[in-house]
């Protein structure tokens, strides 16, 4: 959609407009993803969590829309939303875990756990700005069609591809084996 | 767009994420704070996609979705076995390893 609105402006280029908007959808997206986040460790109802990262793994599909990869987007919107979400709330029912609020859900040393994240965050944070300080997403810069994907995963990534499909056959079965009551 | 942007957005999710792995007892709470940091690292990879302006990056945030969608079928199978098992899925107490 913004690309649209881009493109409206000037084919090709994306205008200053579509910059301007597409930053501000990135910073609505991204506030809204943090605090999800954050409520998600920290909330101590089990099925409010689920629905928490919910909101986190659509903002997330957003965020590939706007970085122009349509076909992520919509595989994270099939794959987590659809599919694994559904696994987790499954997992959440299965173990019983108390419809409501429940106070044993953290570490007592919960503080060396913000530490240690606070710590990786601070490094990162720093290395990033080193790395990247002021380079800019190009501005001329094009949605990934699903054509192109489609062709480099079947033409560069094909062996890639099919260790893959083995591995979700073998974690299927793992799966049930491991599940599977004797 | 700076990338910068988009790299500390998900810099952020990912030390959520392990805030969330650390500090956490229940095991589904567990896997869903690896999804936080699974998402992270694929938002790095569209990102760097599309600052050098190729697919690559998209095909490998598809691969790490694929995988994660491995990871928590076999980890919730784990998951169900420790609570059939101990009637807890408390990872804390799960400590027969320690010596």
């Amino acid at each position: 959609m913004i690309h649209l609105l881009a493109q409206e402006a000037s084919p090709g280029a994306m205008s200053d407009t579509g910059i301007w908007i597409s930053n501000i959808f990135f910073y609505v997206i991204a506030a809204v993803a943090v605090v999800a986040a954050l409520k998600l460790v920290t909330t101590a109802n089990v099925v409010h969590a689920a629905l928490y990262l919910l909101v986190v793994l659509s903002a997330v599909a957003a965020t590939y829309v706007i970085l122009g990869a349509e076909f992520a987007a919509a595989t994270q919107v099939l794959v987590y939303l659809g599919a694994i979400m559904v696994l987790l709330l499954f997992g959440v029912m299965l173990t019983r875990a108390r419809i409501g609020a429940d106070s044993d859900l953290d570490h007592e040393q919960r503080w060396i756990g913000g530490l240690v994240a606070a710590g990786l965050g601070a490094v990162m944070v720093y290395s990033l700005w080193e790395g990247f300080g002021s380079d800019k997403l190009p501005a001329d810069m094009q949605p990934q069609r699903t054509q192109m994907v489609s062709d480099e995963i079947f033409s560069t990534y094909i062996v890639p591809f099919e260790a893959l499909s083995v591995l979700l056959l073998a974690a299927l079965i793992g799966a049930v084996v491991v599940a599977r009551r004797d | 767009m700076f990338i910068n942007q988009f790299l500390i957005f998900a810099a952020v999710l990912f030390c959520i994420g392990v805030y969330g792995v650390l500090t956490r007892k229940n095991g589904v709470l567990v896997l869903m704070s690896i999804e936080l940091i699974l998402n992270a690292v694929n938002i790095n990879l569209v990102a760097f996609g599309a600052l050098h302006q190729h697919v690559a990056g998209q095909v490998f945030a598809l691969f790490v979705i694929a995988v994660a969608a491995a990871e928590v079928g076999v980890g919730l199978a784990i998951v169900l076995l420790i609570y059939r098992n101990r009637r807890s899925i408390n990872v804390a107490e799960a400590n027969l390893l320690k010596g």
